[in-house]
């Protein structure tokens, strides 16, 4: 099942998911990217139905690059999560959308900082959380592992140790992970942790 | 168990099982199949397979009545409608929780059905001492059984002498409070000055009963400092019912522990101190009887004090944390 978890560190927030996509019983592919870029400073992961996932986190993704075209300074985290916690709100008593969020930016002056969205939109700032099945798993490691201001190779380590914990305790557990991190020099892929590579398309 | 009448179409026949249609403005699925009589279970396949309906795809099928073997038939069954009493617990969730939930991965259909008030887990507490009042809440946020954050807020201030307690869904209680905020601050805008709490407690009573037929999960406990320095607390269920008391109310998952709690601890005109003391007592002793809730208290105590404005005291109880 999907599993999107992250952490707090010293100085930078990490964001890593599940890359597969998946239908009943069919995989369609192993290397979709489910924590979005928002900007250059912010990353956000979210699980959750395929098409409310996709269209939600564009949806939120060009609003965030609509305000900063608009007012010339990006928005802060807090904002962001503020604004799409008002979204998910709005849209609860209407036509919900089935997306759990996981918000992670830095901001000058402020540092790392991450948020935990509900697909209810319940908003709480955290440093460190997980959706999906994988939270039974991982939110235990953390809580044992994790301290304050972690160095990022700490980080790392937890964040490997949750994926084999994953990849041996679930029975459908996805093999390939993507792994993104935001810090001061912005947001930027970190590592892919893959266990089934995906064969290469061959271009007609 | 909780019994339910309800009124169904029925739509076909097979063999002694009844097939019937739940009317689409009861439940949010638009396609609810009941499947009802002998061998219902074996039956249930059949009217699963898309052939048997029109090829409409089936969401849900409710069997009724499928390890008991009647030999009467059912009363009134023609082709129209049925009365039948249904015992069914994910029926009545559906019911109470009127959010579409058909993703697989949002598993809210767990094995412990919960009510939409548990979802999250809440508890809260104001009481009523000598020219000062405490409001207390415990600081677990959760999904269901999981914990996810153990430092949740759920006392908000309106403003310098009110307070408002948000139990329930968080999300509704974050909505709320956002509300009751904005409305607040137009207030202060038009007449120049703070909203007095009684005023405000009506103020939340509307603002709930608005949404009568699709209410805000959250009960409010709302505790404040009116004129005189009185202090003021009262509580009221998800549509706004108001309940004013003069010595404490409750709210949340772990109401009934805290009922008693109170009962028993609560005296007439406490000093602050031992307001302070009597209502963290009273928390972490309820909350620890009670798996929702937990993980902590924040209690909030405002008093009145003589020559200087009014003192607010913020504490963070360590409690069991688990």
């Amino acid at each position: 099942m999907e599993c999107v978890f992250g952490l707090v560190g010293k100085g930078f927030a990490i964001v890593a998911a599940d890359t597969s996509a998946v239908n009943s019983i069919l995989v369609h592919k192993s290397n979709e990217d489910k924590v979005m870029v928002l900007d250059s400073h912010k990353l956000l992961g979210a699980s959750g139905e395929p098409g409310d996932r996709v269209q939600f986190t564009e949806y939120i993704q060009k609003n965030v690059h609509l305000y900063q075209f608009r007012n010339g300074i990006p928005l802060t985290t807090a904002a962001t999560a503020n604004f799409t916690r008002g979204e998910l709100a709005t849209a609860l008593r209407k036509n919900p959308y089935s997306v759990n969020i996981l918000l992670a930016g830095y901001d000058k002056g402020v540092g790392p900082s991450m948020y935990y969205i509900d697909y209810i939109a319940t908003m709480h700032k955290i440093e460190k959380g997980a959706f999906g099945y994988g939270s039974y798993f991982c939110l235990s490691m953390m809580d044992r592992l994790y301290h304050p201001d972690m160095s990022i190779e700490e980080a790392i380590e937890l964040i490997d140790k949750c994926i084999i914990e994953i990849r041996t305790r679930l029975v459908v557990a996805p093999p390939n992970f993507v792994i993104k991190i935001v810090d001061e020099d912005g947001a930027r892929e970190y590592a892919w942790r893959e266990s089934i590579k995906s064969p290469d398309v061959s271009m007609a | 168990m909780y019994k339910l009448i309800i009124k169904i179409n029925v739509v076909g026949k097979l063999g002694r099982v009844w097939i019937a249609y739940m009317p689409t403005q009861l439940v949010w699925d638009k396609r609810f199949f009941v499947v009802f009589g002998q061998n219902a279970s074996r039956c249930s396949k059949q009217v699963a397979s898309p052939k048997s309906h029109g090829g409409e795809k089936l969401i849900r099928c409710l069997v009724i009545g499928s390890a008991c073997s009647h030999s009467h038939p059912l009363p009134y069954l023609e082709k129209k409608k049925v009365y039948f009493l249904a015992r069914s617990i994910s029926l009545l969730s559906s019911l109470s929780f009127p959010l579409a939930l058909s993703s697989p991965t949002n598993h809210l259909y767990s094995l412990a059905a919960m009510s939409i008030f548990e979802y999250n887990g809440s508890a809260l507490v104001a009481m009523v001492g000598k020219n000062c009042f405490a409001i207390a809440s415990d600081r677990r946020l959760g999904v269901q059984l999981q914990t996810v954050a153990t430092d949740f807020q759920r006392v908000f201030k309106i403003h310098d002498r009110l307070y408002i307690g948000l139990s329930g869904l968080a999300t509704d209680a974050q909505t709320m409070y956002q509300k009751l905020v904005f409305r607040h601050k137009l207030y202060q805008l038009r007449e120049e000055r703070d909203m007095k709490p009684q005023t405000f407690a009506s103020l939340v009573s509307a603002l709930l009963y608005e949404k009568r037929f699709g209410p805000f999960f959250c009960q409010p406990v709302i505790a404040g400092l009116g004129d005189n320095d009185e202090p003021f607390i009262c509580t009221m269920d998800c549509l706004g019912a108001k309940e004013l008391a003069k010595d404490f109310v409750v709210s949340g998952t772990a109401s009934e522990s805290l009922y008693g709690a109170c009962e028993s601890m609560y005296k007439p005109d406490m000093e602050p101190e031992e307001l302070f003391e009597t209502i963290s007592q009273a928390l972490l002793s309820s909350v620890d009887r009670d798996c929702l809730s937990g993980w902590g208290g924040y209690v909030l105590l405002v008093y009145a004090a003589l020559l200087t404005p009014t003192e607010v005291q913020e504490k963070i109880l360590k409690g069991r944390m688990d």
